[in-house]
């Protein structure tokens, strides 16, 4: 079946089966592969990205369910070469160990500080339940988010 | 894990809907956020012939005051009932547990209708609804009927819809609320529920319901009537299990689910107010 999504802002289209998964249609079709396939069960979020601007796990969704939708990866969050605030906070933090978790984490991180900006650091353990991180290297992904949260709560004042 | 091939057909409205499963009959299933019913697929538990995408019926996505009830649509999100001031005022128990299903991209997607019609005795809605005496829509060929929450889950992934009807609204009443608990035990935040408790106390009437006792999500009627003739949560609770078919599986015994329905019923009383 042909399906057109807006992914990262452009058009694309693709020929896909049904039963092609939105992650496979994103790393494959379209050679977005900074999205992961962790667990594949939709529990480590390794695969995060957001559907019209929420996130959600890219393993546990068909690709013709976004068709006529947008979709954000981790490739579309940064403008050119200025990277995206949370992927900044991630790196001067040292949030992230052997890196496969990390676009996911970020993505779910960009979505949490969407619906709660300034949040205390168990909103963020909390807020980040579905992501996991299989070094245990949340301290420091705990710290970032942190960052980033009061980074952009002090440039709003 | 690539589900096994399938047709797929999305559903404009609720007539659209209506008609592919006439069409189809027993050989499709309803998509909606699909968290249920994908992963199973992927799994080829569920090898459905036909999907019909739900997804996309936002007329079915709302949580409405209607009285004497409050009115939810099938599609509404998770995440949507998790953050209702109107839930938050009305059915405290609903808009908290809704917060607890998941996690937060499991809360984007999955449904309210979905989780009651995949019917998983192990997922924390269906218990919230017949802890709170809700009644479901059904919608199908020859129009609409109500069932009862405590007469709609009818089996392991089991329920009173027929194959050509959709879910396409949740009534909860809406109740004097004196108190509330839902209890989760599990290892990890997003896990299901090795057991759950969801109380309700209004109206001078006590609703408990359990998560992962049996086939089916679960009325506890024995405690219920205990608390009626005048126990207390620890009386009450010791019968926690009586009607209850607990499974042993890898997460927990089904003597260790036992006991920990009995410690969680207690709690979950208490909590709710009852001393």
């Amino acid at each position: 079946m042909q399906i057109t999504v807006t992914v990262n802002g452009e058009q694309r289209s693709g020929d896909v089966e049904p039963r092609t998964l939105l992650v496979h249609f994103l790393r494959d079709e379209l050679g977005l592969t900074g999205t992961n396939v962790g667990c594949d069960t939709s529990s480590c979020g390794a695969c995060t990205i957001h559907v019209e601007g929420e996130s959600a796990k890219s393993c546990t969704m068909l690709a013709a369910q976004v068709d006529g939708l947008s979709v954000t990866t981790i490739e579309g969050l940064a403008d050119g070469d200025t990277l995206h605030p949370m992927q900044r906070c991630f790196q001067e933090n040292h949030g992230l160990q052997c890196g496969y978790c990390t676009p996911g984490m970020v993505m779910a991180a960009v979505s949490l500080l969407d619906e709660i900006p300034n949040p205390s650091e168990t909103d963020v353990r909390i807020g980040l339940e579905g992501n996991l991180c299989r070094c245990t290297g949340y301290h420091n992904i705990v710290k970032s988010v942190l960052a980033c949260a009061a980074e952009s709560h002090g440039a709003s004042k | 894990m690539i589900p096994a091939s399938f047709d797929y057909v999305r559903a404009d409205s609720v007539d659209a809907a209506l008609a592919a499963l006439t069409e189809h009959g027993d050989e499709a299933k309803l998509l909606a956020g699909g968290h249920s019913l994908l992963p199973l697929m992927k799994l080829r538990l569920a090898a459905p012939s036909v999907l019909v995408d739900v997804g996309r019926l936002d007329d079915l996505r709302y949580i409405n005051d209607a009285g004497d009830h409050i009115a939810i649509g099938a599609l509404t999100r998770h995440r949507d009932l998790e953050i209702s001031t109107m839930l938050a005022a009305d059915a405290p128990l609903l808009a908290h547990a809704a917060g607890h299903v998941g996690d937060p991209q499991v809360r984007h997607r999955g449904t309210l209708g979905g989780s009651l019609a995949h019917a998983d005795p192990a997922s924390d809605l269906p218990a919230v609804i017949l802890a709170m005496g809700g009644t479901l829509v059904a919608t199908g060929p020859n129009g609409t009927r109500e069932i009862a929450a405590s007469e709609f889950f009818t089996g392991f992934l089991e329920s009173a819809l027929a194959p050509d009807e959709l879910l396409t609204e949740v009534r909860i009443p809406k109740l004097d609320t004196q108190g509330w608990s839902f209890q989760k035990f599990n290892r990890r935040a997003q896990d299901w529920a090795i057991v759950g408790v969801a109380t309700v106390r209004a109206n001078g009437s006590t609703g408990v319901a359990l998560v992962n006792m049996g086939s089916t999500p679960l009325l506890a009627s024995a405690v219920m009537d205990a608390v009626k003739s005048g126990a207390g949560a620890a009386d009450a609770a010791a019968f926690a299990n009586e009607g209850t078919e607990a499974q042993s599986d890898i997460n927990a015994s089904s003597e260790y689910r036992e006991h920990l329905a009995r410690v969680l019923v207690r709690r979950s009383l208490e909590e709710s107010g009852l001393s």
